[in-house]
């Protein structure tokens, strides 16, 4: 569905991507685990078209992506979560919901895609006439995944969706993330949290400083011993 | 899709627009006899001022991108239709000046002319647009207080429309119908593209315009579209008043009418509704404020101390509003969860 190939991204003259090249099937959740710095989100805004590649391609079912603008991008079925939710606060969680089906053409359908998102959280039914900003992180969190599934993608992007919230919600969290592929959407996962997201992933890559070092099945990278002691603290 | 519902459905609508109409038409005739010159050219200039604050509102209100060269946009707009009138417009309809037919001769060239200054100040709005996808805050503010000046030097230097003596001889081709029914399409305008997708997808960039994007929003076309749109109402706006006052200066439209303009929209809190009401109050509380004046046997006009103790009382009262439709935002600014 999603292909990267021997992709190199330049901000000025600092590379931040070497030869990356990585695959996504359809139905699939993908993983990037990585430190700080390593292009995790620089791999996100690849994908979604913030930055360009200096050199490999970027292919979205068999499409080049490389001179399509951010919002068409999003039209051809590509939702990206931003890093630290950036919910509209001042508009309350239905009118949230609502300005993410943007894209979306007909009633019945935004309703469609409406009806779906308060069955994944129901959390967000109980809130919705709430103003954004007074929600807790947790539930922003819900609500900027919310908002990205209304325009029904294909392929969605989640950058760091547990930054900042408590065990439990992480948990929760990472349980929707389950429910959104049963579904039947696929999802590139960035993570920090890299053993929850190895739980909830069928595949992962791990980047060092820019290139790709290891690409395996979740189960396999979870039980790597260089895993182990790079990312999951043993 | 549905069927389209059939002709009796509309029936409420029109209805409407007839009332309107009906209304507009007896205020044409009526009040011309009922009130003096004065009050007459206050509420006219009541009607600018509703259709400037609320275009301004979409700017700043709705999208979130603070103007405050307001009045350059209603410059272009009177300028740009004061001088075909005076230079052409005059000599095409003195045949028609004592037909039976004449009234509704100069109203639809009057009508043509609003469009025409809409025209060219949607240009206006254009270039302004363009640097306001490179801008935020301040910045822009700064560059929109500029072009205002800039338009006002400007006019101020072309002889062609008079330069610094302004230009005179102006045909008062604007009566009480166009000028409201004008106000009453602009706030209609206004309030349907608020309420659109169109409006949806500026508030979303006034929030967060990085989320915007990634719902698939086309910031930049949206923000150029919001000046454009915006500029064209006062463009609208500036030619009704230079066919009403027949007398047109470049400093009528300098950057105390822009602040006015803003003022008018931070009382309104950014809501279509107050806006219209606030344009209508400011223009007449000067008026009024100088009967104070006359009264108290004060030495000099006390309305600017007034103008400024509402202004604080607002400010006080109101705060969260105020700051929410007018102030540039902060980035961050949404950390009130």
């Amino acid at each position: 569905m999603l292909v990267l190939r021997k992709v190199d991204v330049h901000y000025g003259p600092i590379q931040a991507l070497h030869d990356v090249s990585l695959e996504i099937a359809e139905g699939e959740i993908v993983t990037l685990i990585g430190a700080n710095g390593a292009g995790k989100s620089t791999t996100l805004r690849l994908v979604s078209g913030l930055v360009r590649s200096t050199s490999g391609e970027v292919l979205f079912e068999n499409a080049s992506l490389a001179k399509v603008a951010p919002h068409d991008i999003v039209a051809r079925g590509i939702g990206q979560v931003p890093e630290g939710r950036r919910v509209f606060a001042g508009l309350t969680v239905l009118e949230n919901l609502e300005m993410g089906a943007y894209l979306v053409r007909g009633r019945q359908r935004v309703r469609e895609a409406l009806e779906e998102v308060f069955e994944l959280f129901p959390r967000l039914r109980e809130r919705r006439t709430q103003r954004a900003g007074t929600l807790s992180g947790g539930e922003q969190q819900m609500l900027a995944i919310g908002r990205t599934l209304m325009s029904r993608p294909k392929l969605l992007l989640l950058d760091e969706p547990s930054l900042g919230l408590a065990p439990t919600l992480v948990q929760t969290i990472f349980g929707v993330i389950a429910d959104i592929q049963r579904r039947g959407v696929t999802i590139l996962l960035v993570e920090q949290n890299a053993h929850m997201a190895l739980r909830v992933a069928d595949r992962g890559y791990v980047l060092e400083t820019g290139r790709i070092v290891l690409a395996d099945t979740a189960a396999n990278l979870e039980a790597s011993p260089e895993v182990r002691a790079a990312y999951l603290g043993e | 899709m549905s069927t389209p519902p059939a002709w009796s459905h509309y029936l409420p609508r029109l209805g409407l627009y007839a009332g309107v109409a009906a209304v507009l038409l007896l205020v044409n005739v009526g009040l011309p006899r009922l009130l003096n010159a004065y009050l007459l050219q206050i509420l006219v200039f009541a009607a600018c001022n509703i259709i400037l604050a609320s275009s301004l509102n979409l700017v700043n209100g709705v999208a979130g991108q603070f103007s405050i060269g307001h009045a350059g946009f209603m410059a272009i707009g009177a300028y740009m239709s004061a001088w075909v009138s005076v230079a052409y417009g005059k000599t095409w309809l003195a045949p028609y000046a004592d037909q039976p037919c004449g009234p509704l001769v100069v109203s639809a060239y009057l009508m043509g002319l609003m469009l025409l200054g809409g025209v060219a100040a949607a240009v206006g709005g254009l270039v302004v647009g363009l640097p306001s996808l490179r801008l935020r805050g301040d910045y822009l503010a700064i560059a929109t207080l500029g072009f205002g000046e800039i338009i006002k030097v400007v006019l101020l230097n072309v002889e062609a429309v008079g330069g610094a003596t302004g230009l005179k001889g102006v045909p008062q081709y604007s009566t009480l119908f166009l000028v409201f029914g004008a106000a009453v399409v602009t706030v209609a305008a206004l309030r349907n593209i608020g309420n659109s997708i169109h409006g949806r997808a500026l508030l979303a960039i006034r929030e967060d315009e990085t989320a915007a994007e990634a719902l698939g929003i086309d910031s930049a076309h949206y923000k150029t579209s919001a000046f454009v749109i915006g500029a064209f109402f006062a463009g609208v706006a500036g030619c009704l008043y230079a066919h009403y006052t027949q007398f047109i200066h470049p400093r009528s439209f300098d950057f105390m009418k822009s602040i006015e303009l803003v003022l008018i929209v931070v009382l309104g809190g950014g809501k279509l509704r107050n806006v219209a009401i606030a344009a209508a109050a400011v223009t007449f509380l000067p008026e009024g404020l100088r009967q104070v004046k006359d009264l108290l046997h004060l030495q000099t006009d006390p309305r600017m101390v007034i103008y400024a103790a509402i202004l604080i009382a607002v400010m006080l009262l109101r705060r969260e509003r105020v700051l929410q439709a007018v102030l540039p935002r902060r980035k961050e600014g949404a950390s009130r969860g």
